[in-house]
């Protein structure tokens, strides 16, 4: 398919001539009849250990009993939540604990972040999201693992061609995508300015990466991330935070305290380490999510 | 108690999506349906979690004008918590739609009864 | 705050209990992304844009989006196999 300008495409699209045969042409409209439908309905054969009779029973028995559970779940969690302390106040024990007073009144001071999450989560806790980004880099390892095994299935051409025959995709994904990446980063580097930070930046931009692609063709972004710089960019990221946590074990494991000053809070390069830290999640997540995606449709980054 | 369930109304949502999402993990065979209720569950936790640290009339913890007065901002912590929850949530999904497509590569279905089924028929030809 | 909380605890209550009941895999996972959605401006509400942020990136964004591209190369492998039966029943 040869590619067009967007004032191609859109006379094209005025004029309602699409680069594809007949049976493409309607694929491209809802048919209801082909959506995916919920497989659903009990296997008819009994099951290893149990006979005929048995499996039927099981089979009439068990949507009750599941149901049953729940309700007996739902009264023994409903009699907890009315025992609890009532909702919303200031005076329950997860509320007044000398921990939360630390963190909100020396926060600032600490660790120079304005925003006292990223403050808690990146300086106070960061152990914590250490291990967090090792559970995202060994769940991507497993879907690694699982898709990478056996031969790998090339994206499916038809879908490919109805993707790229979309106006809608391809219009909003040439204006957002901008958007989109630039909010990304945004979110990255204000993360100990305002609510945001590493994670939801790394997953905004790596949205963006996904719309590109679904777009224009995967060709464009695996320029960017392929398996080299995935493999690369998640190492350096992973061996810089482990690096600086290491050190602050060294220090005395209070926090991260480093030869970075907290300067001065407000200013975009303040707040010691969390900026760097900020950015390497932020590089891990956008990598990690572009290739689940890559990994699910062609089996390969 | 429906008093006291009423002031808490959030949390008894929470504990209701939680309910929700428990039955669809045990009443559908479907894998992608499996996968949909765990993420309900998941998103039942949080919100419980996140109405904890919640007390009105109080700022969103990001320091303002320099206030550090406790008085003056919710609770930070189950936010921080929520937030790592939410990546972990994520990254089990990826790994279980991983393992679907993987079992339907092999089995050509996504009825759980019907992968165990072809499983036994398996092992008993072996 | 009120009214808008009650609305919007509502709205998850009926997207949550529709995702299960709904029949169609693909408008259930769109039902599922309104979900994600509301949850997320319901934290916003709470007083946790962080989570806010986060919910509406992940839950709404990749999430669902690696739902949808499960379920597609699902129907593409279910295409394959259904010509692939056509032509050794040939």
């Amino acid at each position: 398919m040869k590619k067009r300008t967007f004032k191609e495409w859109l006379k094209q699209w005025d004029q309602g001539e699409f680069d594809l045969d007949r049976g493409e042409a309607e694929a491209l409209h809802y048919r209801p009849e082909t959506q995916e439908k919920d497989d659903d309905s009990w296997a008819h054969r009994p099951v290893r250990g149990l006979r005929e009779g048995e499996y039927t029973l099981f089979v009439k028995v068990y949507p009750f009993a599941a149901l049953l559970l729940a309700s007996v779940m739902i009264f023994f969690f409903m009699r907890t939540v009315a025992e609890l302390p009532p909702f919303a106040s200031a005076c329950t024990p997860a509320n007044q604990s000398e921990v939360i007073r630390r963190y909100i009144e020396n926060g600032l001071t600490e660790t120079g972040a304005v925003n006292i999450v990223a403050g808690v989560i990146l300086d106070y806790r960061a152990f914590d999201t250490l291990g967090e980004s090792h559970v995202l880099f060994t769940a991507a390892t497993a879907v690694f693992i699982l898709m990478l095994a056996g031969e790998a299935e090339p994206e499916d051409k038809r879908t490919r061609r109805i993707l790229e025959a979309d106006t809608v995709l391809s219009v909003t994904a040439r204006v957002l995508f901008p958007l989109i990446v630039m909010f990304g980063f945004y979110v990255i580097l204000c993360g100990h300015l305002g609510p945001g930070g590493g994670f939801s930046g790394g997953a905004v931009i790596g949205g963006g990466l996904i719309l590109c692609s679904m777009a224009f063709g995967p060709e464009r972004i695996s320029r960017l991330i392929n398996m080299k710089t995935y493999r690369g960019v998640v190492l350096c990221a992973l061996l810089f935070y482990s690096i600086a946590k290491c050190y602050s074990f060294y220090c005395g494991a209070h926090h991260l305290e480093t030869v970075f000053s907290p300067g001065t809070p407000g200013m975009i390069f303040s707040a010691g380490l969390i900026l760097p830290l900020n950015i390497a999640v932020g590089l891990v997540v956008a990598c990690t999510m572009y290739g689940f995606y890559s990994l699910f449709t062609r089996g390969t980054v | 108690m429906l008093q006291l369930l009423w002031e808490s109304r959030i949390q008894a949502v929470a504990v209701l999506l939680f309910a929700v999402g428990f039955t669809t993990l045990l009443l559908h065979r479907n894998l992608i349906k499996k996968v949909i209720g765990l993420n309900i569950m998941d998103t039942a936790a949080y919100l419980f979690l996140t109405s904890i640290g919640y007390i009105p009339g109080r700022l969103s913890p990001i320091v303002a004008d320099g206030v550090t007065d406790m008085e003056a901002y919710v609770n930070p912590l189950p936010a921080g918590l929520v937030l790592t929850g939410i990546v972990v949530s994520v990254s089990v999904t990826a790994v279980m739609l991983s393992l679907t497509l993987r079992l339907y590569r092999r089995y050509h279905t996504l009825n759980l009864d019907e992968i165990y089924r072809l499983v036994y028929a398996e092992q008993e030809d072996v | 705050m009120d009214l808008i909380e009650l609305c919007l605890l509502g709205l998850i209550l009926i997207c949550g209990i529709a995702t299960c009941l709904q029949k169609n895999l693909m408008v259930s996972l769109i039902i599922f992304m309104a979900y994600s959605v509301i949850m997320s401006i319901v934290w916003a509400l709470l007083r946790a844009p962080d989570l806010a942020i986060t919910e509406a990136a992940v839950g709404a964004g990749i999430s669902s989006l690696l739902l949808f591209i499960t379920l597609q190369k699902i129907r593409d492998l279910k295409r394959k196999d259904a010509s692939n039966d056509e032509k050794t029943n040939l």
